[in-house]
């Protein structure tokens, strides 16, 4: 397939640095004590969220996870509005009654992050239903991890889907650990991507921290997806740097596996094919990540000096 | 006006409103040329087709699922559990996702589907498919529960369901199917949160749901003869639930009955009975009763399964202890 051009690799760079940035400053706030309930970093993963989203066309849509800040991102999610809505502001975009778990923001086709482990399937399903009921071309990708891939309601939305040939892409993010439990122990196969032959769809291996992999793939997927030819499952090889949470001692797994990890970070690799391929130069792209420091500092302050919502909203939005 | 069986209450509300608005579509196990498990969706599919009377795999959480991000896409699904008691398999896409998305998503999300599922004990199918579990739905906000108990009512209330922009769960009551009753020809609608004056008294009030309004009017007609005037509230649906109507009717009559075929223990009628405690103390004159499942699975060999479910002889009983 034809590479994607300059103004492409170029956003895919910034949207990279951007998931970086801004998982970083939640990481720092949190162990602050500024930030309330549950937070679950993307970081070491951005390569995923950002190839998957490079994709997909704005009105294309996408369920996310429990880890889901980094789909947000990259599906176009605007930083003020999660900083606050993480913040638990009145700014934020579930007006502080979602959280870090909740974002969606349906003008973008960000049909939500989920809080339940595997529930984003059945929901992908409805929506790409939904498209392929009103004879649009618009595609769904369900974002799922090597945990909810052992869930039921995965498994009967791969069926579904291929049964129906619903335009939906399966993306996993194999990360190696659902919560604290490594893959070898919680499933027999090494490849995610294998339960696809059980559906008759296509399912492929990429590495999950080269973004161009994961967004040729998907690339892939999405056309055919997009020809009324059905779904595809996108395995997505990667790991996650942080604990399950913040606050996670992370004690089930060792220092030379994350450190093995941490040498095969996403952003580097892809800032050295940049420059290799002259799409830029390292003063280029440090200029984009100075950048896209200062968006995130702005976010914060935003999101700081945004107001808590009132307790007479606590009834607002139970109906529509 | 012609007289309609329940069940055909149902299949004319669907028809109408899938006449009406394209968006408005069915899913469900054997919902299409099978007509449905209990043959509620009969003839939909020759009329719709297959694009728009879908059947699905028996996966009960991508039926519910799939109509809640569909719904939340901007279509108008009805989906079918065969069973009120498959919910269980579905829980969540019900109760974590489609409840709870609009408010969690800061009131941008719409999620105007309704999920039909039948209940109740009578046929024999023992504990697993013989389930009342309104009071289930009823603790959980951003739900709407309609149980109808008449062919009116269920066409009224169906109209309703689908064309309301939440989730709404309908419960149809098994051996309500071939009861027979005015219904118009034409579309209409039946307000959620209205409760109906199904029999006019001044002694007692009996609040009774789904087939339990069958069974208060036969235990009223009987009280009468003895001289006691039975009034007959159905909330027809119970979230929202019109709590007006039951205090109003408790402030003429002094004494509260209510009737229903969960179980009683923390069932439905206890949400009516603390209301009407906490508003209307004052005005009772004797204890309120509940009639109501005894706290058992349901058995399934019949003279067992009959005497679990409750009569319109325990009507009679509990309105005559407080009379």
């Amino acid at each position: 397939m034809k590479s994607p051009d300059k103004k492409t690799l170029l956003e895919m760079f910034a949207t990279m640095n951007k998931i970086r940035e801004f998982e970083t400053k939640l990481q720092e706030f949190f162990a602050a004590g500024k930030i309330p309930g549950f937070v679950h970093l993307y970081l070491g993963e951005e390569a995923v969220a950002t190839g998957a989203c490079a994709a997909l066309d704005t009105t294309d849509s996408i369920t996310s996870t429990h880890r889901g800040h980094g789909h947000c991102l990259a599906k176009g999610g605007d930083l003020r509005r999660m900083m606050a809505e993480i913040y638990g502001r009145r700014t934020g975009y579930c007006k502080g009654k979602g959280g870090s778990m909740h974002i969606a923001d349906f003008d973008l086709g960000i049909l939500g992050a989920n809080g339940i482990v595997g529930a984003g399937g059945p929901l992908a399903c409805g929506s790409a239903f939904a498209q392929k009921y009103k004879k649009t071309d618009r595609v769904t990708v369900c974002f799922f991890g090597d945990g909810a891939s052992n869930q039921g309601t995965t498994q009967e939305s791969l069926n579904l889907a291929s049964a129906w040939k619903l335009p939906l892409v399966f993306v996993n993010e194999n990360n190696g650990y659902g919560i604290s439990c490594p893959q070898c122990k919680s499933m027999a196969v090494t490849d995610i991507a294998d339960r696809a032959a059980a559906y008759d769809m296509p399912g492929v291996v990429v590495d999950g921290n080269d973004v161009l992999a994961v967004y040729e793939a998907v690339t892939e997927a999405v056309k055919r997806a997009r020809r009324g030819e059905g779904p595809s499952l996108v395995e997505c090889k990667t790991y996650r740097w942080r604990g399950h949470f913040e606050g996670d001692a992370c004690t089930y797994r060792c220092v030379e596996e994350l450190n093995d990890w941490l040498a095969k970070d996403p952003i580097p690799r892809f800032a050295t094919k940049l420059v290799e391929a002259g799409i830029a130069s390292q003063d280029e792209l440090e200029a984009i990540s100075v950048g896209i420091k200062a968006d995130v500092e702005a976010a914060v302050a935003y999101a700081e000096a945004s107001p808590y919502p009132d307790a007479a909203e606590l009834l607002d939005d139970v109906y529509a | 006006m012609a007289n309609k069986t329940y069940l055909q209450a149902l299949n004319e509300a669907m028809r109408q409103e899938m006449e009406r608005d394209e968006n408005v579509f069915i899913l469900g196990e054997d919902v299409g040329q099978f007509g449905g498990c209990f043959g509620v969706t009969k003839g939909l599919f020759d009329r719709f087709g297959e694009a728009r009377v879908i059947d699905t795999p028996i996966t009960e959480s991508v039926i519910v699922g799939t109509a809640a991000g569909a719904a939340a896409s901007g279509l108008r699904p009805i989906a079918e559990l065969m069973f009120v008691d498959f919910i269980g398999v579905a829980l969540d896409q019900l109760f974590n996702q489609a409840a709870k998305m609009r408010f969690m998503f800061g009131g941008k999300a719409k999620v105007p589907m309704t999920l039909r599922m039948p209940q109740g004990a009578g046929v024999g199918a023992a504990a697993q498919h013989s389930q009342s579990l309104e009071a289930w739905f009823m603790h959980i906000p951003g739900l709407k529960v309609a149980i109808p108990a008449t062919p009116h009512d269920a066409k009224g209330l169906l109209i309703s369901a689908i064309r309301d922009d939440n989730p709404v769960v309908f419960l149809e009551h098994k051996m309500l199917y071939g009861l027979e009753g005015e219904v118009p020809d034409e579309p209409y609608t039946v307000p959620f949160g209205q409760a109906d004056i199904k029999r006019v008294g001044t002694d007692v009030t009996v609040v009774a749901t789904s087939l339990m309004v069958q069974s208060a009017l036969a235990a009223a007609e009987r009280l009468a003869a003895e001289g006691v005037s039975v009034e007959v509230v159905d909330p027809r649906t119970v979230l929202p639930l019109d709590m007006d109507t039951i205090i109003e009717s408790v402030k003429k009559t002094h004494c509260l009955v209510v009737a229903h075929e969960a179980v009683g223990f923390a069932g439905p009628g206890a949400e009516i009975v603390a209301q009407v405690a906490e508003k209307a103390l004052d005005y009772l004159d004797a204890p309120v009763k509940r009639v109501a499942a005894p706290f058992s699975p349901i058995p399934f060999t019949p003279p067992l399964e009959k005497a679990w479910i409750p009569s319109a002889d325990d009507i009679v009983a509990a309105v005559k202890s407080i009379r």
